[in-house]
C-alpha cells in the first residue's frame, strides 16, 4: 500500500508540473462550458428585422408595436418598396423582413383574413426557423386578443407547454453534453497519454521490473485522474448552477455516483487505448478521432438521435456517452431517481466491465 | 543450486511465432562477477534480459535468478534485482530527491530507510547542490550515475545494466565503471550489456550473442587468444562476420 501511495504521489507531480496537461485538465472544461453556455446558443435575442408595411393602418401598427416590444426582435429599418427587400438582406444586418399586404385591416375585418409575408435569411437554417416560429407565436397571440371581442363558435386553440426546460434555454442541453465530453476527454485521453508516455520513455520497463505488480502500475496511473475528473464534474455542475442557473432537480448523490461510473468507463477506455498505441501521439489521435467525434456527433449531444438514419441510430447505442447524457438529463432536468435510469446505468456498467476485461487481455499479450 | 552462482541458465529459448529470438542459451554467473553480455543489435540481448528479469516468460529451458525460478517465482526475482537502462535514467519532471524517494518507495523501502539512503547518496555522489533540482536540468552522465545508485537502493543481489553508458563522455564512463567495480567488490553481481568494446575488457567474463545463440563465453583475455585478436573489438567483428 505504501508503495502504491508513493506511486500516486509521483503521478500528481507529473500532472501538476506539466502546464499543458494542467491546462487541458482545468482550463478547457471552464472554457468549454462558458463557450457553449454564452456563445453557442440556439436562442435568438434582439434580431434585427425590417418592416415593409403597405397598409400602415391601426392593425399593422399594433402588430409592429407588439413585435418591437418583444426582446427577440428589434426593428432596424422600414422599407417602402418590394425592391428594397433584397438589398436589405444583402447588407447582412437584417435577418428577417415582415411584409404586410395592402389594406390589411380592411381585409381582416371584411374577409376575416389578411396576409403577412415573413421572409427570413436562411443562410443559418436554425436561426431562420426560430425567427419564423417566434414571429408566428407573436402573431397568434395578437390574433387571440383580436378575437376576444368577436364571438366565434368552435375554435381550436392549441396551448403548448414546454416542460423540463420551460424557457427553452439551450444551455440546459449543452451542460450535460459538455460535461460528458470533458469527463471522457480528461479520463480517456489523459490516462492513455500518461500510460503511453511511460512506454515511450522506457519507464514502463523499469516499473515492470520492479516488485510493483503490473495491475497496480495501471491502477496507480488511473487513480489521480478519477480525483481530477470528479473535481471537473463539480466545477461544471457549479458553473451551470451559479452562472447559468440550471437547476439540478434530482439527487446530487445519484448524480455524483453516476459521474464516477462514467469516469471509470472512460478510464477503462483510456487504458484500452494505451494498450494498442505505442506513442503518445497515437494515443492522442485515437482518443480524439475515436472518442471525441462520436461523442459530439452520435451521442445525441447536438444532433437528436431519433432523427438520425437507422444505421447511425444503431451505432449510437455502442457509444457510452449516449447513455450518460440520457442519465444526466434525466437527473438534472427531470429529477428522476435510479428506478427510471437503472437500464442506462446497467449498460454503462456492462461496458466498463467489457473494456476492463479486454484491456487486461491486451495488456497480458503485450507483456508476453 | 551452487551458492556461488546467482544466475543459472540452461537451454533458455524464446520464440515469437516462428522466429527464435533467443536460441537455447546456457551460462552461469557467479556472485560478485561482472558479466558482460554482448551482441549486435537484434541479437537477442534485450529479450534474454527480459526473461531473466521476470517480465517475459521463456518458451522453454530453465533459468534461476538469485535462486528463484523465472517461470513461477518472477515476483521474488524482482525483489532481488536492480535494473537500469540507457533509454531511461530518471523521471525528468521529478527532482533528484523525489526520484530517489519514488524508486525507494516502489522497492518497498521504509520512510526511514529512504531518508537514510537519500542522505548517503547525496554525500557519496556529492549531490548537495542539485538534490532539489529537476532531473531534466542535469547532464546525462549525472543522471546515469544517480540512476545506477537508485537501481542499487534496495541492495539487490544482481543488477542488470542495459547499455548504461550509451551517449556518455569517456571521463564519466570511466567514473561509472569505478562505481561498478566498487559494487562488484561488495558482492553485487553486475550483468551488463554494452556497445563499447573497451568496456568489454573491464568485465570478468564476456558472452557474445549472435542470432540468438551464445557463440563465445570466456574471460576477455582468453577470448582474445582463442580468436587470435588484439582486442575485444576484433573478437566481436570476427564472430559477427561468421
Amino acid at each position: 500500500m505504501k508503495r502504491f501511495i508513493g506511486f500516486i504521489k509521483k503521478e500528481f507531480y507529473h500532472i501538476f508540473r506539466d502546464k499543458r496537461s494542467l491546462f487541458i485538465l482545468f482550463g478547457m472544461p471552464i472554457a468549454q462550458i462558458l463557450l457553449f453556455g454564452f456563445a453557442i446558443t440556439n436562442e435568438i435575442n434582439n434580431v434585427d428585422i425590417a418592416i415593409l408595411d403597405h397598409s400602415k393602418d391601426v392593425t399593422t401598427q399594433k402588430i409592429i408595436n407588439k413585435i418591437s416590444a418583444s426582446k427577440y426582435f428589434s426593428i432596424n429599418q422600414y422599407i417602402d418598396r418590394e425592391e428594397d427587400i433584397e438589398p436589405a438582406f444583402k447588407k447582412g444586418k437584417i435577418k428577417a423582413v415582415l411584409n404586410f399586404e395592402k389594406d390589411f385591416s380592411k381585409k381582416l375585418i371584411k374577409n376575416g383574413k389578411a396576409n403577412i409575408q415573413i421572409i427570413t435569411d436562411a443562410t443559418n437554417p436554425n436561426t431562420a426557423n426560430t425567427i419564423s416560429n417566434y414571429t408566428n407565436s407573436i402573431l397568434q397571440n395578437y390574433q387571440q386578443e383580436f378575437n376576444k371581442n368577436i364571438r366565434i363558435a368552435y375554435q381550436i386553440i392549441p396551448e403548448t407547454r414546454m416542460i423540463y426546460n420551460p424557457e427553452l434555454k439551450s444551455v440546459f442541453m449543452f451542460v450535460p453534453g459538455v460535461m460528458t465530453i470533458i469527463l471522457m476527454l480528461v479520463s480517456a485521453m489523459m490516462t492513455s497519454i500518461s500510460i503511453t508516455r511511460e512506454k515511450e520513455l522506457g519507464t514502463m520497463e523499469i516499473l515492470l521490473v520492479s516488485p510493483l505488480k503490473p495491475f497496480l502500475v495501471i491502477i496507480g496511473k488511473v487513480v489521480p485522474y478519477i480525483f481530477l475528473s470528479l473535481i471537473n464534474a463539480i466545477i461544471i455542475i457549479a458553473l451551470s448552477l451559479f452562472v447559468f442557473k440550471m437547476p439540478v432537480q434530482g439527487s446530487m448523490f445519484l448524480l455524483g455516483a453516476e459521474s464516477v461510473l462514467f469516469i471509470i468507463t472512460s478510464l477503462s477506455l483510456g487504458i484500452l487505448i494505451s494498450t494498442i498505441s505505442k506513442t503518445q501521439q497515437t494515443a492522442m489521435m485515437i482518443s480524439l478521432m475515436g472518442l471525441m467525434l462520436p461523442v459530439i456527433l452520435l451521442s445525441g449531444f447536438i444532433f437528436p438521435i431519433s432523427s438520425m438514419p437507422m444505421p447511425l441510430q444503431v451505432i449510437s447505442n455502442i457509444i457510452p456517452a449516449k447513455w450518460f447524457i440520457i442519465i444526466l438529463k434525466s437527473i438534472m432536468l427531470k429529477g428522476v431517481g435510479l428506478t427510471f435510469i437503472w437500464k442506462e446505468t446497467l449498460i454503462l456498467f456492462g461496458m466498463t466491465i467489457f473494456f476492463i476485461v479486454l484491456s487486461t487481455k491486451k495488456y497480458k499479450i503485450r507483456l508476453e | 543450486m551452487d551458492n556461488l552462482n546467482v544466475i543459472e541458465v540452461e537451454g533458455l529459448t524464446k520464440m515469437f511465432g516462428d522466429f527464435t529470438a533467443v536460441d537455447t542459451i546456457t551460462f552461469k554467473v557467479k556472485r560478485g562477477e561482472i558479466f558482460g553480455f554482448l551482441g549486435a543489435n537484434g541479437a537477442g540481448k534485450t529479450t534474454a534480459i527480459k526473461m531473466l528479469t521476470g517480465i517475459s516468460n521463456p518458451t522453454s529451458g530453465k533459468a534461476k535468478v538469485a535462486g528463484f525460478d523465472v517461470f513461477n517465482q518472477a515476483e521474488d526475482i524482482k525483489k532481488n534485482i536492480g535494473y537500469m537502462s540507457q533509454k531511461f535514467a530518471l523521471y525528468d519532471d521529478l527532482t533528484v530527491k523525489e526520484n530517489i524517494t519514488f524508486f525507494g518507495g516502489i522497492y518497498g523501502l521504509s520512510r526511514a530507510q529512504i531518508k537514510e539512503k537519500t542522505e548517503e547518496l547525496i554525500t557519496e555522489l556529492d549531490l548537495q547542490e542539485i538534490a532539489n533540482q529537476l532531473a531534466s536540468s542535469l547532464p546525462l552522465g549525472w543522471k546515469q550515475k544517480i540512476s545506477f545508485s537508485v537501481a542499487l537502493l534496495h541492495k539487490p543481489q544482481i543488477v542488470f545494466l542495459d547499455e548504461p553508458t550509451g551517449g556518455v563522455d569517456p571521463i564519466t564512463r570511466r567514473q561509472f565503471w569505478e562505481m561498478i567495480y566498487k559494487n562488484a567488490n561488495n558482492g553485487t553481481t553486475i550483468f551488463v550489456t554494452t556497445h563499447y568494446m573497451d568496456e568489454a575488457e573491464y568485465c570478468d567474463r564476456v558472452s557474445i550473442m549472435v542470432n540468438g545463440k551464445i557463440e563465445a563465453l570466456d574471460t576477455p583475455k582468453r577470448l582474445k587468444e582463442q580468436f587470435e585478436a588484439n582486442n575485444m573489438n576484433d573478437v566481436f567483428l570476427k564472430l559477427a562476420r561468421e
